[in-house]
């Protein structure tokens, strides 16, 4: 379905959550001497610089080098460091799998893993830079918790909040500003997500970056088609919140998840993995990368072509409603 | 202990590891008699460890890199105090936690390792942790030569050698065969003394059942300052049962009942004739 969308709301514009993790790092560094960053030459596209300057000692170089960032960040962490590995999000999660699930996760030792550039992030520098299988694989990891904080406020709390754990985290994000989705003073929890609209015809389930069009979305939803959106922005995507998908399956509702990722293994198949075993017949769909590489262009040329985008997934969000909604103004 | 109970104990812990092996009918058993006197020189001459205080922050760190040799790091520890020595006629059984692989569900393990080229990168971490901390504890990883053209730990070496960490020490069990054949022929990694040096370390070598001589080694460091060390400790696959010495099918075979009675009494004539 061929939907024009217009922008029905402001949202005031953020900073990239990579800076936002930079900056709460260097806060958390001035007080806290165990707070250690290990880069494999990523401190520039990781923001990190700023940091080294200022905590030479709290920041370890180990080059490109993306096993031994991991392993390394592993005895660190074994130490008693509050050790955060900064790497690309498709290097740290390909190329230093095996040091993930062995000297992170299964040695639990509480690394947090920070993959920048997350997704389609780095656009036209192509698939080698993509991280669309990331979910997949940390999810299938046991002992290990992944993230994809939204917006400002979400980076901010998942940085301070994995500073002080004690077990191993995957955390992800891009590089582009975000939108403020929400108030700062929302309380966050790892395996707790949140709502951002409250609307019993539909809900979008997002993470990370693609909560933004799905806010958009439903926007347009509400303004065109008078439809209420429930727009979830589920940052942690393991541990899932059930409870929350518990409370959107009883709506009887359709359920659309929109990811930054492949269609496999992710968000979406989390969601529809427990979903429907405990028997939930709401309509439900999948958008995010599918099974194929990517078109070339930017971040948000990839977004639009594949429909994570707010026209894309106002279309989705019609189909799934079947005709169950009436134009309120064009 | 005297050095004639020290070499009595290498003695028991073969016959030791052996008896589980042959009971769990499993384990690497070349590998395991080839490092197991690197082992009792560690835990009962030069680690800077107490069963009772396991977990002190000062303690020296060992990570057995070669994670498929358990059988001789579980009857080390055993003996050490750490568990009680029956704990281990469970090894290899459903819902033990005696696995084939060092696991820290198990007393005194450092770290979970098995895959192999990990524990080099680990023990680079702990060490730069001390260095940082200003504390004066060592950490000791234990090396296959299989493992050696793993990429890891060439990454690791580098990454030592940039830090400085001569708090650091590597020893590579050479006792020259790993599962389909000698290193010569499945992946030549010689000149090693050159090619760690090259990268920065300080290298010794000794023979790797030589007690007296690893104690020497391994007590004398660092090597040279700011320099991580390396010991490359040359020993026999399959040490001390005649039949399994330099033969390949030990790498992970299991005697038969025959064969164990025959390796029980060698090591019964060794001990009695030290």
């Amino acid at each position: 379905m061929d939907v024009q969308v217009k922008e029905t709301k402001e949202l005031v514009m953020g900073k990239p959550n990579l800076e936002v993790f930079s900056a709460t790092l260097q806060d958390l560094a001035a007080g806290d001497q165990d707070i250690i960053v290990v880069t494999s030459d990523s401190r520039g596209s990781g923001k990190l610089v700023p940091f080294g300057q200022k905590y030479p000692k709290q920041m370890v170089e180990v080059g490109i080098v993306e096993q031994n960032l991991v392993g390394v960040a592993a005895g660190l962490a074994s130490a008693g460091k509050k050790v955060f590995a900064v790497s690309p999000a498709c290097f740290l999660t390909a190329r230093a799998l095996e040091q993930i699930k062995n000297d992170v996760a299964y040695s639990d030792n509480p690394v947090k893993l920070i993959g920048i550039s997350a997704g389609v992030s780095y656009g036209a520098l192509g698939t080698t830079h993509h991280s669309l299988h990331d979910y997949a694989v940390c999810r299938a990891i046991n002992n290990l918790m992944v993230v994809a904080p939204a917006d400002n406020v979400e980076t901010e709390q998942s940085i301070r909040l994995a500073a002080a754990l004690d077990r191993p985290i995957y955390i992800r994000f891009g590089k582009k500003p975000m939108p403020f989705l929400h108030a700062e003073d929302q309380t966050f929890e790892f395996g707790k997500a949140r709502m951002i609209t409250d609307g019993k015809d539909l809900a979008i389930i997002g993470t990370g970056e693609t909560v933004h069009p799905a806010l958009l979305a439903a926007q347009q939803l509400e303004a065109q088609y008078g439809i209420k959106t429930s727009v979830v922005s589920m940052h942690t995507i393991k541990p899932l919140d059930t409870e929350l998908l518990d409370k959107l399956s009883a709506r009887g509702c359709p359920i659309l998840t929109v990811e930054e990722h492949m269609v496999h293994g992710g968000l979406g198949e989390a969601c529809a993995s427990y979903l429907f075993q405990k028997g939930c017949t709401n309509k439900f769909r999948i958008m995010g990368i599918p099974d194929e590489y990517t078109v070339t262009g930017s971040q948000v040329e990839i977004f639009d072509h594949y429909g994570i985008s707010a026209p894309g997934i106002t279309s989705v969000a019609l189909d799934l409603l079947d005709g169950n909604f009436r134009m309120v103004k064009k | 202990m005297t050095d004639r109970e020290l070499q009595q104990k290498s003695v028991q812990l073969r016959k030791k590891l052996l008896k589980y092996i042959y009971q769990a009918k499993a384990g690497h058993t070349g590998g395991s008699l080839s490092c197991i006197d690197i082992l009792n020189v560690l835990y009962n001459r030069v680690l800077n460890i107490d069963p009772d205080d396991f977990k002190n922050p000062d303690r020296d760190r060992y990570i057995q890199s070669k994670g498929h040799s358990v059988e001789a790091l579980f009857v080390t520890l055993a003996d050490r105090g750490f568990f009680p020595e029956s704990d281990l006629e469970t090894l290899c059984q459903y819902q033990s936690h005696y696995i084939g692989h060092p696991t820290k569900k198990v007393r005194g393990v450092e770290q979970n390792t098995g895959a192999l080229g990990h524990g080099l990168p680990i023990c680079v971490g702990e060490s730069l942790a001390a260095k940082m901390d200003h504390k004066s504890h060592r950490i000791f990883t234990l090396l296959g030569d299989g493992e050696l053209p793993e990429g890891s730990n060439w990454e690791a070496m580098l990454i030592a050698a940039h830090y400085k960490l001569d708090n650091l020490y590597a020893i590579l069990d050479y006792n020259k065969q790993q599962i389909t054949g000698s290193n010569q022929e499945v992946m030549n990694t010689e000149p090693i003394k050159d090619k760690v040096e090259a990268f920065g370390w300080s290298v010794k070598e000794v023979d790797g059942h030589d007690l007296k001589a690893l104690e020497d080694v391994l007590n004398n460091g660092p090597f040279a300052e700011g320099k991580p060390n390396f010991i490359i400790a040359h020993t026999i696959k399959g040490k001390g049962i005649s039949y399994m010495e330099g033969v390949l099918k030990w790498h992970h075979g299991v005697p038969n009942e025959e064969l164990y009675a025959q390796a029980q009494k060698e090591l019964d004539d060794l001990e009695l004739a030290l």
